[in-house]
């Protein structure tokens, strides 16, 4: 991406994602979010002194499962350190983080941005504890010089996935950020609810002349919970780089805040207050040693991942866009996988599952997960328009009834008589009425003019409620007129 | 041999928010490099074969399942607390724009 004529723009990310397990990283207590404020909370999340945390063996199994996923080399021997602050959200004056010795080390993942594939490197990816909630509500007399904190989030489990400084451009940024989160909610390890912050961004950015390969002076803006605010904040931020740059003057490496009202980034902290952390290895925790067996096993539970599944249904014939519409979640996929299995014309479900389901579930605001239709009714209802048993039309109006009753499509076609017509001698009947009501166009037919039988048939299917089968109904009316 | 200058001892005292004296920064400085200096006996020894040390009891995997236990209720979570407020601990007002 070329900025302002003649910058390039260089970004790297760090993610955070919270790992869906039931209990948090050192302690017992429940990782369910939105609970009254301090009752998710023990004396080892509230760091009191004393309490000994112990590792839930099902974050490190998560972590191996999304590093492996991620293409990351997966580390034999792991450990924790303190990394230490002085910020109230937690309340022990560190964070339980992991420093040099992380249990995901490089790995990476394919973007595809107007066709053109990349591939954007991970430096790593570690454990750590999330941190408590601040709230600085309030600004009455009593209340304008505290803050409130809740540290029910306070020891949740993360993993924290650091990139390469490989994109080039804002939609390299965002197609990365896309296919990440969707990873991570195949392998199931995050629930990767972004509104409810189980997903944040901080996102490293700089400028270099065009054709330098020197890495411009960078800015870190964290925190951000949403891809579009991600873009905007890139704009915003490139934006003011440039501006800077052309001014002459030098862009201050700092950490800043993306303001989401005013739509600006301001500086959080410079250089010169950053923090020094003073990493040393936790002595609460023992280190990890991971043996290529417990590696093993993990990646033998990963499911088929999007990538593969896209190739597997462009084989079947779906085009590249369908494919990538099916996949892009992994219920829907599961859902087209799961009728797949009962009905076997790719192309068909495809354009039932993009197209009529959807629209029923979208405008239901309901999850494909919830559906009320099975992926096995689905397919049901496909294989009697395949056997002739109602028309493409009438099994519209069946999906419907299905949806809101939740029926199988055999038991409404019986209940409602909306069986298709395909028995001759009943359609013979009916066709002959027609043609003995409309003599005009009889004629108009036989004397050669072709669109005068679709007034017909159009009568007939009026006459058997849409019921006929077309098909047979054309060829029929055809051998009469001849 | 590392020594710890005075700059040292004020930068860290910074970080960890502690305020010195003249005196005891003197002090500190001192203490610090004697401390440092008996360390350094250290490196007399042949370390070559041995494998950096991560932690100083010899466990490793010491892994917990993922079952909820019950967690403690407000009352008990802020009974140490200086300051509390609605179940909320309380802090001193901390903006970082």
């Amino acid at each position: 991406m070329v900025v302002a004529n003649k910058y390039e723009m260089v970004c790297g990310l760090e993610v955070h994602v919270e790992l869906q397990t039931k209990t948090k990283i050192f302690c017992g207590c429940t990782t369910e979010f939105g609970g009254e404020q301090n009752t998710h909370v023990c004396p080892v999340c509230l760091g009191m002194p004393g309490a000994l945390p112990v590792l839930n063996r099902e974050v490190v199994n998560y972590a191996i499962k999304a590093g492996l996923a991620l293409n990351c080399e997966i580390a034999e021997f792991s450990k924790f350190d303190r990394k230490n602050y002085f910020y109230p959200d937690l309340s022990k004056n560190y964070q339980t983080s992991q420093f040099d010795l992380p249990i995901c080390g490089k790995g990476g993942l394919e973007i595809e941005v107007d066709g053109e594939k990349k591939w954007i490197g991970i430096t790593r990816a570690h454990m750590e504890e999330d941190a408590g909630k601040l709230v600085h509500s309030g600004e009455t007399i009593t209340t304008s010089n505290a803050s409130s904190v809740d540290y029910n989030r306070a020891g949740v489990p993360l993993l924290e996935i650091v990139s390469e400084p490989d994109m080039r451009s804002i939609p390299e940024v965002l197609a990365y950020l896309e296919k990440l989160v969707q990873i991570l909610e195949y392998t199931e390890v995050s629930d990767c609810r972004m509104e409810q912050g189980s997903v944040r961004f901080d996102i490293n950015v700089s400028l270099r002349p065009i054709g330098s390969t020197d890495l411009g002076i960078r800015t870190e803006t964290k925190n951000l919970n949403s891809f579009s605010s991600v873009r905007r904040c890139m704009e915003y931020e490139v934006a003011r780089q440039a501006r800077v740059l052309d001014a002459g003057e030098k862009v201050v490496q700092e950490t800043r805040t993306w303001d989401e009202g005013q739509g600006v980034t301001l500086t959080l902290r410079s250089k010169e207050e950053a923090h020094d952390y003073r990493y040393f290895p936790e002595p609460d925790l023992a280190p990890l040693v991971i043996d290529r067996e417990w590696v093993e096993g993990i990646r033998k539970t990963l499911p088929e991942l999007p990538d593969a599944r896209r190739a597997r249904l462009q084989e079947l014939g779906l085009s590249a866009y369908d494919a990538g519409v099916i996949t892009q979640s992994k219920a829907l996929s599961d859902y087209f996988d799961a009728a797949l299995s009962h009905y076997g014309d790719a192309k068909t479900l495809a354009n039932w599952v993009m197209g009529d389901v959807t629209r029923l579930l979208n405008s239901n605001q309901c999850g494909v997960v919830d559906s009320p239709i099975s992926a096995t009714q689905l397919a049901e209802l496909l294989g009697l328009i395949e056997k002739g048993t109602i028309s493409g039309k009438i099994a519209k109006s069946v999906l419907e009834e299905m949806y809101s009753t939740s029926k199988d499509a055999s038991t409404i076609v019986k209940e409602k008589g909306l069986a298709q017509i395909s028995d001759e001698g009943a359609l013979l009947g009916i066709i002959d009425e027609v043609i003995a009501k409309n003599p005009q166009s009889v004629e108009d037919y036989r004397a050669g003019k072709d669109r005068a039988i679709g007034f017909l048939v159009g009568q007939i299917m009026k006459a058997t409620k849409g019921q006929a089968n077309p098909g047979l109904v054309n060829k029929l009316l055809k051998e009469k007129l001849a | 041999m590392l020594s710890i200058s005075r700059e040292d001892v004020e930068y860290v005292a910074a970080l960890a928010r502690l305020e010195l004296t003249e005196q005891e920064t003197q002090e500190y400085t001192e203490q610090l490099n004697s401390i440092l200096g008996y360390a350094a006996m250290l490196e007399r020894l042949d370390t070559n074969d041995v494998v950096p040390t991560a932690h100083a009891v010899p466990l490793h995997n010491v892994l917990r399942e993922d079952q909820v236990r019950p967690s403690i209720n407000h009352e008990k979570a802020l009974r140490n607390a200086p300051d509390g407020e609605e179940g909320f601990f309380r802090v001193p007002k901390i903006s970082l724009t």
